[in-house]
C-alpha cells in the first residue's frame, strides 16, 4: 500500500505543480497516470508546440514546461505510479481514501486531487463493426509483450510513429508483417518512414496503401482481415490485427466515482477550494468545471495552489497556518535541500 | 468586418443557423463550441492543433475553402468516418468568404 498526504490523479502540468504547492506546506504527494511518462497532454500530444501564455515565459515548448516542472518539484520527492489508470476509490471510516489502479496498485491518502485533464489516454478504436468481438482474441490496440507475435502473421493499421515503429520492430519477431494505411504518406518520424521503405524493398514488410481494414474475420479468434483498396476488397490471412491509431483521452472510471459530472467534467466549488461534492476529493485543471471555467494551464496552477491550502486544513484541522512567500521562506525540500534568498551583505563606509 | 451565417448540422441531425464573427480569428470548431452544438470534451480535444480529429465535419456547400495543410491532411488520414468532403473544423477560419457555409459534424469517436 502506497501512503501519502495528497494523492494526485494525473501527472500533467496541474498535477505536477500541485506537488510544489503541497511541498511548501510540508505535504507529501504521489501521482498516478495512465501514461508511462509525466506531462499529460504536453508530453503525449504536443511536446514540440510552443505555449505563449505561461506567465513570465514569453514562449516555452510544452515538453520544456514539463521538464521545468519536474525540476521544480524534485526537492519534494513525489512518488509516481505510471502506466496505470486510477480505477476505483473507496472511503474508509477514518476519512481516508483508497485508490486502486487497473493493475491493482493500492494508494491511501486523506486527500485526493483529481488533475486528470480530459481523462486518461486510451487507444483510439477504429469503427469496424465486429471488432470488439475479437478484442484479446487477436485484436490488440496496445502491444504489451512483443513475444506474443513470435512466428505469427501480423497486420498493423495506422500511419503514425507507433504503427511505423512496431512494424519495424516486429519484422524480427513475426512470421510476416503487413502495414495498412489510408495514405501513401506517413505522419511518423522521417527515419522511421525511411526504415519502413527499406524493409519494404527488402520484402520484410508488406505495405498496403492507400487502403483500410473494413472487417475482421475468423471463428472465435482472428483469422484474417478484409482490406479495401479503392473499389477493390481483398482478404488477408493473419493471426493478429493491431490497429495503432494513437491515444485519445477519456474520462473513464472516474465518471463512476459518485462525483457530480457536467459537460464531461467534474463540478467543483470554485468560490472556495475546488472541492467536489465528496469532501476530501478535489478536482483541478482541465478536468473540473464551474461558472466561467477556462481550460488553461495557468488556471490549473492557480486552482492547485488554493486546493493545497484547503487540503492542509483538512489534514490538520486544528493547526493555524498562513501562506508564506517563497522569497521569505525559501524552499525546504524533503531531501534536505534548502533554497533561499542570499543574505544581504552589510558593510559600513568609514 | 461583418458576421457571417453558417448552417451547422449537429451529431443528432439537427441543423442550426448561427452568426459567426469574422474579426475574432475564430475557427469553425470554436464557433461550434461557442454555440454548444457538441458536447464539451467531444470536440476540440487537442485544442485546435489538428492533432486529433474530434472536430471533423463534412462540408456540404461548394465554398472555395482554403487548401488543406500537411498537418490537417495527415490527421484526416488517421481519422475515422472520413469522407471526400471531410475537413477539420479547427483549420477552417471564419472569413467573409464562408458566408452561407453548410457543414455537418462527423460522429464522435466511440
Amino acid at each position: 500500500m502506497i501512503k501519502t498526504d495528497i494523492l494526485i490523479i494525473g501527472a500533467g502540468p496541474t498535477g505536477l505543480f500541485t506537488v510544489f504547492e503541497a511541498g511548501l506546506l510540508k505535504l507529501k504527494c504521489h501521482l498516478i497516470d495512465a501514461l508511462p511518462q509525466p506531462g499529460g497532454q504536453c508530453s503525449e500530444i504536443y511536446p514540440k508546440k510552443p505555449i505563449y501564455d505561461i506567465p513570465a515565459f514569453p514562449e516555452i515548448l510544452a515538453g520544456d514546461l514539463v521538464t521545468n516542472l519536474m525540476k521544480q518539484i524534485e526537492p519534494f520527492q513525489p512518488g509516481f505510479t505510471l502506466g496505470e489508470r486510477a480505477q476505483t476509490i473507496k472511503k474508509l471510516e477514518d476519512g481516508t481514501f483508497i485508490v486502486t489502479t487497473n493493475k491493482g496498485t493500492e494508494h491511501q491518502a486523506p486527500v485526493v486531487a483529481i488533475a486528470g485533464g480530459l481523462g486518461s489516454f486510451e487507444p483510439r478504436k477504429p469503427p469496424i463493426t465486429n471488432i470488439s468481438a475479437y478484442e484479446d482474441k487477436g485484436v490488440e490496440y496496445i502491444i504489451r509483450d512483443p513475444e506474443v507475435y513470435r512466428g505469427k502473421k501480423v497486420v498493423i493499421a495506422g500511419g503514425g510513429d507507433s504503427a511505423l515503429d512496431w512494424s519495424i520492430f516486429l519484422t524480427d519477431v513475426a512470421e510476416s508483417v503487413t502495414l495498412v494505411h489510408r495514405r501513401n504518406e506517413f505522419r511518423g518520424a522521417l527515419d522511421s518512414v525511411e526504415k519502413v521503405q527499406e524493409l519494404k524493398n527488402a520484402g520484410k514488410i508488406e505495405l498496403i496503401t492507400p487502403a483500410e481494414i473494413i472487417d475482421v474475420v475468423g471463428e472465435e479468434k482472428v483469422q484474417g482481415v478484409s482490406i479495401k483498396r479503392g473499389a477493390e476488397v481483398s482478404n488477408k490471412e493473419c493471426d493478429h490485427f493491431i490497429p495503432l491509431f494513437g491515444l485519445a483521452p477519456k474520462l473513464g472510471p472516474i465518471a463512476d466515482w459518485g462525483l457530480e459530472i457536467e459537460k464531461n467534467a467534474i463540478k467543483v466549488d470554485n468560490t472556495l477550494d475546488y472541492q467536489t461534492n465528496i469532501p476530501g476529493i478535489y478536482a483541478i485543471g482541465d478536468v473540473n468545471t464551474y461558472p466561467g471555467k477556462l481550460k488553461l494551464i495557468l488556471c490549473g496552477f492557480h486552482e492547485a495552489t488554493l486546493m493545497c491550502q484547503s487540503a492542509y486544513q483538512r489534514i490538520f484541522p486544528d493547526k493555524r497556518y498562513v501562506m508564506k512567500y517563497t522569497t521569505v521562506g525559501g524552499v525546504e525540500g524533503f531531501d534536505g535541500s534548502k533554497k533561499e534568498a542570499p543574505k544581504a551583505v552589510v558593510k559600513s563606509i568609514d | 468586418m461583418k458576421d457571417i451565417t453558417i448552417h451547422i448540422t449537429d451529431r443528432n441531425g439537427k441543423t442550426h443557423e448561427v452568426l459567426a464573427p469574422t474579426d475574432m480569428n475564430m475557427n469553425l470548431m470554436e464557433v461550434i463550441r461557442s454555440f454548444e452544438l457538441a458536447e464539451e470534451g467531444t470536440i476540440g480535444v487537442c485544442g485546435g492543433m489538428a492533432m486529433c480529429a474530434s472536430c471533423q465535419c463534412y462540408v456540404e456547400s461548394d465554398h472555395a475553402l482554403p487548401e488543406m495543410s500537411y498537418d490537417e491532411d495527415l490527421m484526416l488520414a488517421e481519422a475515422f468516418h472520413v469522407e471526400a468532403n471531410s475537413r477539420l473544423g479547427c483549420q477552417l477560419f471564419i472569413t467573409e468568404a464562408l458566408e452561407g457555409l453548410k457543414v455537418t459534424l462527423a460522429p464522435a469517436e466511440g
